[in-house]
């Protein structure tokens, strides 16, 4: 597929990553992606900058910088301004189509979060841009285009996009769907900064209030580094405990599939997979789980798959890295034990 | 009050089947739905209007005032969706459908749609709130929000979890909003659009009374000449900057898996075998996660 690009898209060149902060602390997917855009930059011969926007530091920008050269940035453009003190779509999405009309890179990639996917949509409409949402892969094609994958038909076929007409070139990513790359202990790099003109009377929205969610009820799966899965196989909402069990004992979460959720087992928090979490810890035992695509999407990118399934032909067998044809409810608690005897 | 509700027709994906030796959707006989997300949206709409209209009783006594429309682009079997969410309540319909709107991406269909909602406002008043899901299940980008807010250049507010107060003289309206931390509390100002988070609430029952007026309700249909915009290169795969170049099955994992355990061992067998296995091959998850067990 040769083509060759308009030529007032030529001086677009460099790929860049938003960086997103939650209280000042850089969101482990920015990291993910920045090693991502860097992979990028290298094979086009470009530079990678990093985006940061937030309230006023008194100078350095924060421990963000610091983060996004550690992490590969040759540069970064710098927003700083009172406005930007929480995420509001208005004055993030001016700053940052401001910054890529001025400044216009190849390739910009953003987190696939709720605050990513609320200021994609906005600046990729405003800039009259393709996006492509929650890419799998990304990579630079033969004559230069991004190439971005991603899970169709809940997650059954894949299917690659490229944003031909027009620039930059947009994706995002879900958290934890790419490695994380190494940290570097490497000298600072360029900062450029850039002026918000905007002023608070443009902004109509305003943020009254955060209740943060009890942690307890709200399991932070996506970090987890041990897994422990159940589906409709567990029979019945009492044997969760026998999962919960496991997973306290080896240092785990608990996840689930969607069915449990809709019966009113587990929280939605729990679900796993391509409406649910992705998961990518070092171990995932996945217990009367079918290991149907939907689920599959969000657990494959686990480093040791244990399947646990009654049925030697579920179709997760398919994807695990180790198949035990075994009755869950017996085999959980014995599995507890074994892993107590460590 | 007037509210429009987008909705789109989604193939129920609970249904579909990947052809197993040509690895291509097997959509014939797959039943179509109205996108599972776009319900709570119609739902939340059309409390506001119920909420609305009590209000209205008790102060102007004209109980007509709010209304909602619902919205799709589509084939002409679309219809059927709109057809639907008549029946559960919705006060009028239209129907956009073209085929230069075909292969539209996530920016032209926000183009399409943005120009309906503001012909759907000449012909029958500005719009307050725009509501769409919160996602579809097919395409599943949850990009067309934020798309129709920006090409109408209105306040978007996604993932609402519900709307909690609307103040009519100061056209302020106050909503919950979902983060990955817990909720934030907003004000803004109306018109808005609001993508609307799952799980909330449920869709009513429409009454009879309303499904024989849906019936009888005539489906306002729209194409490209309609919508007053002279550069209909803005529409369908023209107006669409991402191609979709190749679609393919994802890769089998080249190995299969190790299968332990068999009919004639004890569950204390098996699981020492697992236990024994994961300590030998995997000895830095031994000696990491799982030797750190929690509380
Ligand atoms: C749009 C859409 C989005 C979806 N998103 C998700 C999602 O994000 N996450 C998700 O998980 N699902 C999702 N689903 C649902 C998905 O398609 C499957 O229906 C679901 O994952 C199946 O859950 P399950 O494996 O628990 O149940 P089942 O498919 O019923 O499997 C139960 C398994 O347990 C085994 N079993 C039974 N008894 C025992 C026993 N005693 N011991 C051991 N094994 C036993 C059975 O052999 C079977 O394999 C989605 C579906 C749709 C349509
Ligand atoms: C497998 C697949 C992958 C795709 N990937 C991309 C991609 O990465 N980037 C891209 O730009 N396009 C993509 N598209 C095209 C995209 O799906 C279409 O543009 C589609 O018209 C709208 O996108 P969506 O289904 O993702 O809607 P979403 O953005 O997920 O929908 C959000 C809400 O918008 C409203 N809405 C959406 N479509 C309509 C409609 N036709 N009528 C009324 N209301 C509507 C609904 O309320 C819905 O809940 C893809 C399509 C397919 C089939």
């Amino acid at each position: 597929m040769m083509m060759m690009l308009p030529t007032q898209f030529q001086d677009h060149r460099h790929v860049w990553v938003y960086i997103e902060l939650e209280e000042s602390q850089v969101n482990p997917v920015s990291i993910e992606l920045l090693g991502e855009g860097r992979k990028l930059a290298d094979k086009l011969g470009a530079q990678l900058a990093g985006v940061v926007m937030g309230p006023p530091k008194g100078g350095g920008g924060g421990p963000a910088l610091e983060e996004a050269f550690a992490y590969g940035a040759d540069l970064v453009y710098l927003v700083e301004s009172q406005l930007l003190t929480n995420y509001r779509n208005e004055p993030y999405t001016k700053a940052l189509t401001d910054l890529v009309t001025i400044h216009k890179p190849e390739i910009l990639l953003l987190g696939a979060t709720t605050l990513g996917r609320d200021l994609a949509g906005s600046v990729a409409t405003s800039l009259k841009t393709g996006l492509t949402a929650d890419c799998t892969e990304l990579n630079i094609d033969s004559d230069g285009s991004l190439a971005a994958t991603r899970p169709t038909f809940g997650g059954s076929l894949l299917c690659t996009i490229y944003t031909l007409s027009s620039r930059p070139q947009m994706a995002t990513v879900r958290p934890r769907v790419m490695s994380m790359p190494e940290r570097q202990t490497k000298p600072v790099g360029r900062i450029i900064r850039h002026e918000l003109t905007m002023v608070e009377e443009e902004i109509a929205t305003k943020v009254i209030g955060f209740l943060a969610d009890n942690r307890s009820d709200r399991p932070d799966l996506a970090k987890a580094d041990v897994v422990v899965g159940c589906g409709l196989g567990i029979g019945a909402a009492i044997n969760l405990k026998h999962v919960g069990a496991l997973a306290r004992t080896i240092g785990g979460e608990m996840g689930c599939t969607r069915p449990l959720v809709q019966k009113g087992w587990a929280s939605s928090f729990r679900q796993i997979g391509q409406t649910g979490v992705t998961i990518r810890p070092k171990l995932y035992i996945a217990a009367g789980i079918s290991g149907a695509v939907q689920h599959r999407v969000g657990a494959e990118g686990a480093d040791l798959i244990i399947a646990i399934n009654n049925d030697p032909h579920a179709p997760i067998f398919d994807f695990a890295h180790v198949g035990v044809v075994a009755d869950a409810h017996r085999l959980l608690p014995a599995l507890t034990k074994a892993f107590s005897r460590l | 009050m007037h509210i429009v509700v987008c909705i789109k027709q989604v193939p129920d994906s609970t249904q579909i089947r990947v052809h197993p030796v040509t690895n291509t959707i097997m959509r014939q006989g797959v039943p179509t739905i109205i996108n599972p997300y776009d319900l709570f949206a119609l739902e939340e709409a059309l409390r506001l209007r119920d909420l609305f209209a009590l209000e209205e009783a008790r102060w102007l006594r004209d109980p007509s005032r709010g209304k909602v429309t619902v919205v799709t682009m589509g084939p002409p079997m679309a219809a059927q969706a709109l057809r639907k969410a008549l029946t559960y309540g919705a006060d009028r319909a239209v129907l956009v459908t073209d085929r230069r709107f075909a292969g539209s991406d996530t920016l032209a269909t926000s183009f399409a749609l943005s120009c309906a909602i503001a012909k759907i406002g000449e012909r029958f008043g500005p719009p307050d709130i725009i509501f769409t899901g919160k996602q579809t299940i097919d395409g599943d980008t949850a990009q067309v929000g934020p798309g129709i807010a920006k090409c109408l250049n209105i306040q978007q507010l996604t993932y609402i979890k519900r709307v909690t107060r609307i103040d009519h003289l100061r056209r302020s309206i106050d909503v919950e909003r979902c983060l990955e931390g817990g909720t934030q509390f907003i004000e803004s100002k109306m018109p808005c659009l609001i993508t609307m988070l799952d799980g909330l609430n449920t869709i009513r029952r429409g009454s009879i009374d309303e499904s024989l007026r849906a019936a009888r309700s005539s489906i306002l249909t729209w194409g490209v000449a309609d919508l007053g915009v002279r550069d209909v290169d803005k529409f369908g795969l023209k107006g669409s900057p991402t191609v979709v170049k190749r679609v393919f099955a994802p890769a089998p994992r080249a190995q299969k898996s190790v299968q332990l355990g068999t009919a004639n061992k004890t569950v204390r067998h098996v699981a020492d075998e697992l236990v024994a296995w994961i300590s030998s091959h995997q000895p830095k998850l031994a000696d990491g996660p799982l030797s750190k067990p929690g509380a």
